[in-house]
């Protein structure tokens, strides 16, 4: 028996997208909907809960929250939601609510992928939807966004654009135009091609942009009859195809690139522009950098950087995984330095000699948070003469260390910063001061300087900094001594969990009830995972690329290297949301969480990343500590 | 036809039924037995039911459609929902084709009661019974069961019209009822408005089962809590 519910079906059939469909197939959903009331004011989606039906309102009308509460959306008659939340991963990405007293057909899931199948109108119907690429993401298995999950490669649209070095530059810039790419890659047909294909790159031998054009020839007055080998950049910076946006992102903020040349297997595929990744992110902490970047005093700096906040919790509420986050705090904290740097050498004018400022600890491993201290240092040139240029380079140091305190960086209770003459040190004293640390490790000397084991130049002449890092990753793997040190510094903090593996909490004092999840968690699993880098001779800084060297390199028992992986991901992810909850309830964020507020599946799942932590570190007594003992 | 006033005795009056009836599809269903009094309306399971008549008295005229759908407090299901067209022992008077727009074609071909009575009856078992105006529903298959199988039936009820004049009755201050001023139309139709509820197409058996499903679940969130019981209900 067919029953033919004639209200439903006369109401779908006049709304889309099931207007498209034949009317048997409206007949069956209308056979197979359930109905349901909600009150105005009444929840009807709730967030991470799981989700089988598609939702027609049918009267009234719903609003749509993004997990933070900001309205996302307002759909009434006819409208439709819980898509998003059936082609992802079935859990209410987006809670609902009803707005008015509502009454909704509800699809039920099967028929609904049957028809996306079967009718071609109806599944572009939800991949046209504004949320975006949605179909796309259902084979994304994401429950990550774009910026997460999206590689280089996808922003690829067009062929790779070329032209030989000994072509004039007019025609460059015609090919330039009838292409219209803002950057053409130059090769060389001279250039040797490579009998491992592995290791063919094209015979590209240079880069050009729009801007070359404008800053190389037309304010030069240049012959355009000249081979665009004069003018085109050599050094290039390129990007693998299976790369993330947001590394390519990060490259091209680092490096202040406007093209970024993608390579599958070193051979060049295409050129990604700025523009490219703009049209990708989503929000702006890309456009938050470049605001940094036309602050033009100190003051206005500060002022700017007060909606850092925001811009943190943006990106956590848009779910960017902890590296994403630590490192797009760290681009804007080496930013904000970058543009101290300048607005000093303004004030100050040209430094005397040439140097190099460095981050030191969590920045330069790209794992800066919200609540952060400066660590920085100065590398200066081996030319340096104190009596001569000291003064200029202590008012420089005293300069950004002053504006960024400022701008929201809290001034180094340890004083690790290039306002202290320490940590102004030449060239070879910094080779010097390491080659000691390495060759006469004193446990308690590291405790204090194993911060300058992560180091990243910032500003200036960045090979010095390169150069110290180099040095480190050559010397400290065959040094035992060291690794045992550092082992030992990496011990000194342990997890919070009791014998009978439950959480060990501040007894008293203002945390009370609470757990410091960076000095418990995230600091002791960065300490080790430093040793374990160091102990074979990676010159990564991020915890999460050195455990993939680490991986590489088989230095664990299989398995234990995803573990730690894991385990550092889903501390970094709580300490990174609590902080972005302090924020939203106006507070100040800190590293305290109160477990009785995690529920009991965050509080399981915690306790087994510290136990992870906790293995581990067992692990790191007996391999680098033995060892010591017996050299 | 003895409807009980005692509601605490309809699960015995349940098991009396089933002893004593003489239909094999009868005594199924009183012995899928009845929803406990106390059984909160969150979890109770209802089905709306509606018949459309040839005429308003249950002694002379029959039914000649029937829609039911099973539904509780959060939904209503329609894939489980039901529809016959049947041919009533007495004829269609013309005033009645307009009401619910079923023609003498349609009912020539349609079957008796009795052939879909045990899918009816199997449709109900076990479920509150909902209606919007119980002076329909209960009398008529009282009295089409007498006709064929020389036994009527009896059930519990809501009736989603009483409830609604109690609500709208309660809404008047003591003075105005004093004044016996008129509480709004409780029709089906004009009740669901005051919810936000859609206009439906009326005297259509499965439409206005829907209707009536819907009209419970809105008056169940507005004007009782999940765990009213369902005593406090039914009739």
């Amino acid at each position: 028996m067919q029953i033919e519910h004639f209200e439903i079906m006369q109401f779908l059939s006049a709304h889309p997208p099931f207007n498209e469909l034949p009317d048997s197939a409206v007949q069956q959903l209308a056979s197979e909907v359930e109905v349901g009331y909600y009150r105005a004011g009444s929840e009807i989606l709730h967030y991470g809960e799981s989700i089988s039906n598609l939702y027609v309102v049918r009267a009234g009308s719903v609003e749509v929250y993004r997990r933070n509460g900001e309205l996302y959306n307002r759909i009434s008659e006819g409208g439709l939601f819980g898509q998003r939340g059936l082609l992802t991963n079935r859990k209410v990405r987006f809670p609902v609510m009803a707005l008015e007293d509502t009454l909704v057909y509800c699809i039920p899931v099967g028929l609904f992928e049957a028809f996306c199948d079967e009718h071609e109108a109806f599944a572009d119907f939800f991949e046209a939807d504004d949320s975006g690429g949605l179909i796309q993401a259902v084979s994304d298995q994401a429950d990550n966004n774009d910026l997460t999950t999206a590689k280089v490669k996808t922003l690829l649209l067009r062929e790779l654009v070329s032209v030989e070095l000994t072509r004039s530059i007019r025609d460059a810039a015609k090919l330039m135009t009838e292409e219209q790419v803002s950057a053409l890659l130059i090769y060389d047909p001279s250039k040797p091609v490579s009998d491992d294909p592995e290791d063919d790159d094209g015979q590209i031998v240079g880069i050009l942009s729009d801007k070359d054009l404008r800053i190389k020839v037309v304010a030069e007055d240049l012959d355009t009859n000249q081979p665009v080998a004069t003018i085109m950049t050599r050094e290039l910076t390129i990007v693998d195809s299976n790369a993330y946006v947001f590394e390519a992102m990060m490259m091209m903020l680092r490096d202040n690139l406007h093209h970024l040349p993608v390579v599958h297997k070193r051979r060049p595929i295409g050129v990604i522009a700025l523009s490219d990744i703009l049209r990708y992110e989503s929000q702006s902490s890309l456009l938050f950098v470049k605001g940094i970047m036309e602050q033009q005093s100190v003051e206005d700096l500060a002022h700017y950087a007060q909606s850092l906040a925001s811009v943190f919790v943006r990106l956590v509420n848009e779910d960017a995984n902890s590296h994403m986050v630590g490192t797009a705090m760290s681009v804007i904290g080496r930013a904000i330095k970058q543009r101290l740097l300048e607005l000093a050498e303004d004030e100050l004018g040209a430094p005397p000699v040439p140097y190099c400022f460095i981050a030191l600890g969590s920045m330069a491993r790209d794992e800066q948070l919200i609540v952060t201290d400066q660590d920085n240092a100065l590398i200066l040139d081996d030319t340096f003469e104190s009596d001569k240029h000291d003064s200029y380079f202590s008012a420089l140091a005293k300069f950004v260390c002053d504006g960024l305190a400022q701008c929201g960086y809290k001034l180094c209770d340890g004083g690790i910063m290039a306002t202290n003459p320490q940590w102004r040190l030449r060239a070879c004293e910094w080779q010097a001061q390491f080659e000691d640390w390495m060759d006469n490790p004193k446990p308690e000397a590291l405790l204090h300087s194993s911060i300058f084991f992560d180091l990243d130049g910032v500003y200036g002449h960045t090979q010095l900094a390169s150069r110290l890092s180099e040095l480190v990753a050559k010397k400290a793997k065959i040094a035992p001594r060291f690794l045992a040190a550092m082992a030992n510094n990496a011990l000194r903090r342990t997890p919070p969990l009791g014998f009978f593996k439950d959480f060990v909490l501040e007894q008293d004092g203002e945390h009370k009830h609470s757990l410091n999840i960076k000095r418990r968690g995230t600091a002791p699993l960065s300490d080790l995972v430093r040793v374990h880098a160091l102990a074979i001779g990676s010159r990564k800084q991020n915890s999460f690329e050195r455990l993939e060297d680490i991986k590489e390199a088989q230095l664990l028992p299989p398995g234990k290297v995803e573990d730690l992986e894991a385990a550092l991901e889903y501390i970094a992810t709580i300490r990174i949301r609590h902080q972005a909850r302090k924020i939203e309830q106006g507070k100040h964020p800190d590293n305290n969480i109160l477990p009785k507020r995690l529920s009991e599946f965050e509080q399981r799942n915690l306790k087994e990343a510290f136990a992870v932590l906790d293995k581990a570190q067992s692990y790191l007594k007996i391999r680098y500590q033995n060892k010591a003992i017996l050299k | 036809m003895a409807i009980q006033g005692d509601i605490l005795s309809w699960p015995n009056r349940f098991a009396h039924l089933a002893r004593q009836s003489n239909d094999e599809r009868l005594r199924a269903f009183y012995n899928a037995g009845v929803q406990l009094p106390d059984t909160p309306v969150s979890e109770a399971r209802f089905v709306a039911l509606d018949f459309e008549t040839t005429g308003l008295n249950h002694e002379t005229d029959d039914i000649v459609s029937v829609g039911l759908v099973p539904f509780d407090a959060r939904r209503a299901y329609c894939r489980d929902a039901k529809h016959w067209i049947l041919k009533p022992a007495t004829p269609l008077h013309e005033e009645s084709v307009v009401v619910h727009q079923i023609t003498h074609s349609q009912v020539r071909e349609a079957p008796d009661l009795d052939t879909i009575l045990a899918e009816l009856l199997a449709s109900l078992a076990g479920r509150v019974i909902v209606v919007h105006y119980r002076h329909i529903e209960r009398p008529f298959f009282n009295q089409a069961l007498m006709q064929r199988l020389g036994e009527g039936i009896e059930f519990p009820l809501i009736d989603t019209m009483a409830l609604e004049h109690r609500i709208e009755t309660n809404r008047l201050t003591w003075w105005q009822q004093i004044k016996r001023q008129p509480i709004p139309s409780i029709r089906l139709a004009d009740s669901r408005k005051r919810y936000g509820l859609p206009y439906y197409i009326a005297h259509h058996a499965l439409s206005d089962a829907l209707a009536t499903a819907e009209l419970l679940q809105a008056q169940l969130q507005h004007h009782y809590t999940s765990q009213t019981e369902l005593k406090a209900l039914w009739m």
